[in-house]
């Protein structure tokens, strides 16, 4: 083609994205250096203080510190969300590769297994899933990566089919590597970069759900200062806004720069996408 | 036109089956424990209560035969009896799909008139500010946990502000229209009561807000991104050469034109917010389906689990196949064999 190459735009919104859930997972690591005395020590007698200078984030129904319960939650949500991501998107991939790659009726059974836990209504199953299992945050991730994995085997899989039939992997035939050779140093390393742009958009939806799941009393359980968790504990409290939206907030200021941050990673990386501006 | 109808439903059958496969190897094959969820721990001291209670909802079979009985029940229409409420299933999801539904279709409507109004100022105008507002937009709207959102609406607008009435479905006290179709707008029209009307209008608009808010991001994208491509084809440089008026250009002969890609978002959107309601229909004590596929998991009645699971599955090949019938009243190109 004879496009001249367009400039990139600046990536403001992956070094801004970057820079703050960086800022959160730093937080997350480091919340018992940061807070003053753990999550769940309880002032009874300064409960429901207002955000002040004291309180900066205000105090819950136990008097406990709702912004430290906030550097402490972003262990467990981030946690929860990136472990999911991680397992769903090496899983997936292997599947889908694997699948891709050896044909038969093995990819037929594996692609109309992904079509069916794709028509299915993903909260409903990890519901039902959960409750089967019991809520916890272990069981949570788990019914999560059941319902997470599909759309990776399936872009692993498109993948494989338009590399597997390149002349580099012809000739890799040709020098007689094995066929598990090929798939392990031909095949697998040219989906990855498709793999990690996918799991960066996906992350963003893993903590809603996550934090979804925890909402709704399935996830991680009281008194685990886990972000959904404790948008639900403030959620009957209309006159203490402040218990619901301090926790709500830090999910939606993380999820929107993962947001951003995955639309500049898949910019960056991604050859097949042009920059318009 | 009709025998590409009955192949796409054929074709849909093998899904809709495999959903109540999957719903019952997770319903029968996880450890947990029905019998003590529903009975309690005393019963299960009793075995003959406890062997009572299996025999009652078919435990004691093989999971085979179980299965083989559910599906062939299915066939006659019968979805089984809800463990937890002792009414047949169809019954209960008769009651709570209309009210999912009727919020869910408001909400489409608002996001798609939201949206894509914006998308096409956004390209329509090429103006940074309308650009960057519009983005801004469908960026917060792709990240805002629904269930935070809903809260937050809730103790300002209704709480603090007072505009909005409480979460449900009607003031307390008036009762609901009498059913014809169980959606409170359309059977208050149809009993001519315009008062029960404006009642269930104004408590669906903070959910159908939160819904929509959703929907909102995703459409202004896709109606932006098509129009900008339709706007820079021969046609629409003719009709402005011609010396029409730029609006009328952008309104008359691109719009429709653009607007085909966003019936496909469109139908998405709307399969994802029938099953998608479960966080906010419990944010707002709506009584839909959500709220039911919710408490039905919470005790294991898998006969129920089982129902909503199929009545999602069958509502996503439906609206599917709507929006393959919308492409030929679009797009006259459009012919399916």
């Amino acid at each position: 083609m004879g496009d001249r190459p367009r400039r990139r735009r600046r990536p403001f919104g992956l070094v801004l994205g970057g820079a703050v859930v960086g800022l959160w997972g730093a937080v997350a690591i480091a919340a018992p250096l940061l807070a003053p005395h753990g999550p769940d020590e309880q002032h009874l007698e300064a409960a429901f203080q207002p955000p002040s200078s004291r309180h900066l984030f205000g105090t819950d129904d136990l008097g406990r510190e709702v912004l430290v319960r906030v550097l402490y939650g972003g262990r467990y949500t981030l946690a929860l969300a990136f472990s999911v991501v991680i397992v769903a998107g090496v899983v997936g991939m292997f599947a889908g590769a694997l699948s891709g790659y050896f044909g038969g009726w093995v990819d037929e059974a594996a692609m109309r297994t992904t079509e069916l836990v794709m028509a299915f209504p993903a909260i409903i199953l990890a519901m039902a899933i959960v409750v089967a299992l019991g809520p916890g945050l272990v069981n949570a991730g788990l019914a999560m990566v059941l319902v997470w994995w599909p759309p990776y085997a399936r872009l692993a899989r498109g993948e494989v089919l338009a590399v597997r039939s390149l002349e580099y992997v012809e000739a890799a035939t040709a020098i007689g590597h094995t066929r598990w050779g090929i798939f392990r140093r031909a095949i697998l390393p040219s989906i990855v970069p498709g793999m990690v742009i996918l799991a960066t958009i996906d992350l963003g939806a893993a903590i809603v759900t996550g934090a979804g799941l925890s909402f709704l009393g399935l996830g991680v359980t009281p008194p685990t200062p886990e972000w959904g968790a404790m948008v639900s504990a403030g959620r009957e409290l209309l006159a203490q806004w402040w218990v619901a939206t301090f926790p709500g907030l830090a999910i939606f200021l993380t999820v929107i720069a993962l947001n951003f941050a995955g639309d500049g990673i898949r910019d960056a990386l991604d050859p097949r996408v042009r920059v318009r501006v | 036109m009709g025998r590409y109808l009955v192949r796409r439903v054929l074709v849909a059958l093998p899904t809709l089956v495999g959903i109540t496969g999957v719903t019952f190897l997770v319903s029968h094959l996880l450890p947990s424990d029905l019998v003590l969820t529903s009975l309690g721990d005393r019963a299960t001291q009793s075995p003959a209560l406890v062997a009572a209670f299996r025999h009652r909802w078919g435990l004691d079979q093989p999971m085979m035969i179980q299965y083989l009985i559910y599906f062939g029940n299915l066939l006659h229409g019968d979805l089984g009896t809800s463990i937890a409420t002792n009414r047949p299933v169809l019954t209960e999801l008769a009651l709570s799909l209309p009210a999912t539904v009727e919020l869910a279709t408001v909400s489409l409507l608002a996001a798609l008139g939201a949206g894509i109004a914006l998308g096409v100022l956004a390209a329509g105008t090429r103006n940074a500010a309308v650009d960057a507002v519009a983005r801004g937009l469908s960026a917060i709207g792709v990240a805002i946990p629904t269930f935070w959102f809903g809260i937050l609406l809730v103790s300002t607008v209704y709480f603090r502000l007072g505009w909005a009435p409480p979460p449900g479905r009607l003031t307390v006290g008036l009762t609901a229209p009498e059913p014809v179709t169980g959606m409170f707008l359309v059977d208050a029209l149809l009993r001519g009561r315009p008062d029960l009307f404006a009642d269930a209008l104004r408590h669906m608009v903070l959910p159908a807000i939160v819904l929509a808010t959703v929907g909102v991001g995703f459409v202004t994208r896709i109606t932006r991104a098509s129009m900008l491509e339709v706007i820079a084809q021969d046609y629409v440089r003719t009709a402005r050469a011609k010396g029409l008026a730029r609006w009328s250009v952008v309104s008359r002969h691109a719009l429709r034109n653009a607007l085909i890609p966003v019936i496909t978002i469109g139908g998405t959107l709307y399969a994802q917010l029938m099953s998608g309601t479960v966080l906010t229909e419990t944010i707002f004590s709506w009584p839909g389906m959500g709220r039911y596929a919710f408490s039905s998991a919470a005790s294991l009645d898998f006969p129920a689990v089982m129902g909503v699971a199929l009545v999602v599955g069958v509502i996503y090949v439906i609206v599917n196949l709507w929006v393959d019938m919308l492409y030929v009243l679009v797009n006259p190109r459009v012919r399916y064999q």
